[in-house]
């Protein structure tokens, strides 16, 4: 990691659909920095408005009415300087999307386009950036398909989606997102879908990309296991909120927001070698459920399901993101209540 | 109920292959062996974690354990009694005994049913002699049984959220007092701190009712925390079947091992370092001669792909399915 300006800086990002039932404010003033190089962990359960995040940087919402998007998204510039991606008109984020900026979702079967060859699908992205020729861009494509370790590239350039087993296919598409040399890859849940052992390669794969490019990733996941794996940074959510902000090791060591604590207290673990095994432990659960973005509780959006709760104090306002240490951010009023006892 | 420690569940054998194709398309003579020749015992009470990957063959085992799939060979005895053949009519009154609890919970509710009719459901079919009133009162049990309230009977499901639905869901399955629950990847589908609740709710259960459970999962650290015995699928057969500490603490198939490493731990400190299994699953359909497991295995040797090796006891109760016994397996942890 470098002292250097961040590549990406996002400021009291806000994201609000508009629905039958009334306005739902999925983002609410999101802020974080990307460094160059560095893995940030969006982290949160369904609702959180961690992949509403990804899709706002992509500027890949409805434009309004449907969705409204406010704040800054600033991607620093070769030259110095920033560039917000939230003011640029489509044409130039079009521009910037594929190429400095680039993603790769969850679901890689319906991310393919199934009637093309995927040799194609990754030409394209090259052939659109760099003006490249079709052999140029195709010899690029067999390049990366390599780099991302498809067994015979020069074979699979004309493979479907459906020929590729679902590790294969996320492979494709991190070659995809790749073929340009991207500043910052958002990878949205990209291992999910896939099962333990494909999901080990693919985060190997990702952290030896990572090295040799240079490139900052933000990884967006529900999967604290995978946090642990992969990142280096971690921003947890909670109700469109950033409820707590933190070097990895220090959030698994010290979480301060309660949120945070519950999760990862929830998190099933393999035992230990050499433990007994199940004698009917219980897993510490976080009472009740998500909050209705339509609804959400007064003050701060936890307190409900918080154990620490006070009522007068944490269901009055929203807390402040508090500075809780180097690099350590946390939105709770009782944090160094609970952090003491 | 069948009293805690005999037999509940004895699979012997079974089989569930596919035909591949059929009509102008059929591929002639080639089957999906989803099931081959497993075998294992399940006691009355105990919890039997079937832990595998996609295409393993571990849904359509839990399936084909209840008759919902027809099995192609083998045998099924429930509670002493053979099940295998048995009619429809006559597998009925045993059916009362042995439920489902569904993955999605979005998809196994009918959405246009009240929570009360959906859970009244099994009662009307099988138990046509109790009164009205009689199952709105065991449907009122049931809620507060999974820890919902008898006003949630009137509501319909979209008006809950995934974990109170998989409560729901629970719920159906207990409505006619089963003795075994085929669980299947019942909260893989719920938001982390919901999956705990909802495991949680199963051990509860388990403890209270006496319930056998087959927990079919793809998460070995779930199944870790509710399962007495652990089995292992890979391509439709049993590799390794074990108590649940000895499989986590001395694994004996190179299988089992490599699904340890490569389960995510939720500690920065210890990252890295691990075995990384190559390639995928193969094809199903045409799998690896002999041990099927031997084109990703990094202990394999000529030897693997001459015969398919059988589960053998290895240690008493500790079932493997590898011809390299002499293997020290684990994780340097």
């Amino acid at each position: 990691m470098t002292a250097a300006e961040p590549v990406l800086q996002v400021d009291g990002l806000r994201v609000r659909f508009a629905s039958d039932a009334g306005a739902v404010a999925a983002v609410n003033g999101i802020s974080f920095a990307l460094d160059r190089g560095e893995t940030l962990a969006l982290v949160g359960e369904s609702g959180s408005g961690k992949s509403v995040t990804s899709l706002a940087v992509m500027r890949l919402l409805p434009p309004p009415p449907v969705c409204e998007v406010g704040g800054r998204i600033s991607l620093a510039e070769a030259e110095g300087g920033v560039r917000d991606l939230l003011a640029l008109p489509e044409e130039a984020m079009c521009r910037v999307r594929g190429d400095r900026v680039s993603m790769i979702f969850q679901e890689p079967m319906t991310s393919l386009n199934p009637v093309l060859p995927v040799g194609e699908q990754i030409a394209e992205a090259i052939r659109f950036h760099r003006a490249a020729s079709r052999r140029v861009a195709l010899a690029a494509a067999t390049d990366l398909l390599e780099r991302v370790g498809i067994p015979e590239p020069r074979k699979r350039l004309g493979s479907y989606a459906h020929h590729l087993s679902g590790g294969q296919r996320q492979r494709v598409m991190i070659a995809m997102a790749l073929a340009c040399n991207p500043e910052v890859l958002i990878a949205d849940e990209p291992t999910t879908a896939l099962d333990v052992t494909v999901q080990a390669q693919i985060l190997e794969l990702l952290r030896r990309l990572q090295q040799e490019t240079g490139m900052a990733v933000i990884f967006i996941t529900h999967n604290l296991g995978v946090v642990a794996e992969i990142a280096d940074r971690v921003l947890v959510m909670y109700a469109g909120r950033a409820v707590e902000e933190a070097e990895v090791a220090t959030l698994f060591r010290r979480p301060l927001m309660p949120y945070t604590a519950g999760l990862l207290a929830s998190v099933p673990r393999l035992p230990e070698a050499g433990c007994k095994g199940r004698e009917g432990v219980r897993f510490a659960a976080i009472p009740g459920t998500v909050p209705d973005p339509l609804a959400l509780p007064s003050g701060c959006s936890f307190h409900p399901r918080c154990v620490h709760a006070k009522p007068g104090l944490c269901d009055s306002e929203v807390p402040d993101l508090e500075d809780a240490g180097p690099g350590h951010r946390v939105r709770c009023r009782r944090w160094r209540a609970i952090d003491g006892s | 109920m069948t009293p805690p420690g005999t037999a509940l569940l004895e699979v012997e054998g079974l089989r569930k292959w596919f035909p591949l194709g059929s009509g102008p398309f059929a591929r002639l003579g080639e089957t999906l062996k989803a099931v081959d020749d497993v075998s294992f015992r399940m006691r009355a009470g105990e919890v039997l974690g079937l832990v595998g990957e996609s295409g393993s063959g571990k849904t359509t085992l839990g399936r084909t354990v209840l008759r919902l799939t027809e099995p192609s060979g083998g045998s099924i005895r429930f509670a002493g009694r053979e099940i295998t053949h048995l009619s429809r009519r006559a597998l009925r009154p045993i059916r009362q005994k042995m439920q489902l609890v569904f993955q999605d919970p979005f998809a196994s509710l009918n959405p246009r049913m009240t929570i009360g009719r959906i859970l009244a459901a099994p009662l009307i079919i099988h138990r046509p002699e109790l009164s009205g009133r009689e199952r709105e009162a065991r449907v009122a049990e049931a809620l507060a049984l999974v820890g919902l309230s008898p006003g949630h009977a009137a509501r319909y499901p979209h008006e809950f959220s995934g974990g109170q639905r998989q409560r729901v869901g629970i719920a159906r399955a207990l409505m006619l007092r089963p003795d075994f629950l085929v669980a299947d990847e019942p909260v893989s589908a719920l938001d982390v701190s919901i999956q705990a609740q909802v495991v949680n709710l199963l051990l509860e259960l388990r403890e209270r009712l006496g319930l056998a459970m087959l927990f079919i999962t793809h998460d070995l650290a779930v199944v870790a925390h509710i399962s007495d015995r652990i089995a292992v699928m890979y391509l439709g057969r049993l590799v390794e079947l074990a108590p649940a500490a000895a499989l986590f603490g001395t694994p004996r198939h190179p299988y089992t091992e490599a699904l340890l490493a490569a389960a995510p731990v939720p500690d920065p400190a210890r990252r890295g370092a691990r075995i990384l299994l190559q390639g995928d699953l193969p094809s199903p359909t045409d799998p690896p001669s002999g041990c099927a497991f031997r084109s990703r295995c990094r202990y394999a040797q000529a030897a693997c792909a001459e015969a398919v090796p059988m589960l053998r006891e290895v240690r008493p109760g500790h079932f493997s399915a590898c011809i390299r016994e002499e293997l020290a397996l684990g994780l340097p942890r």
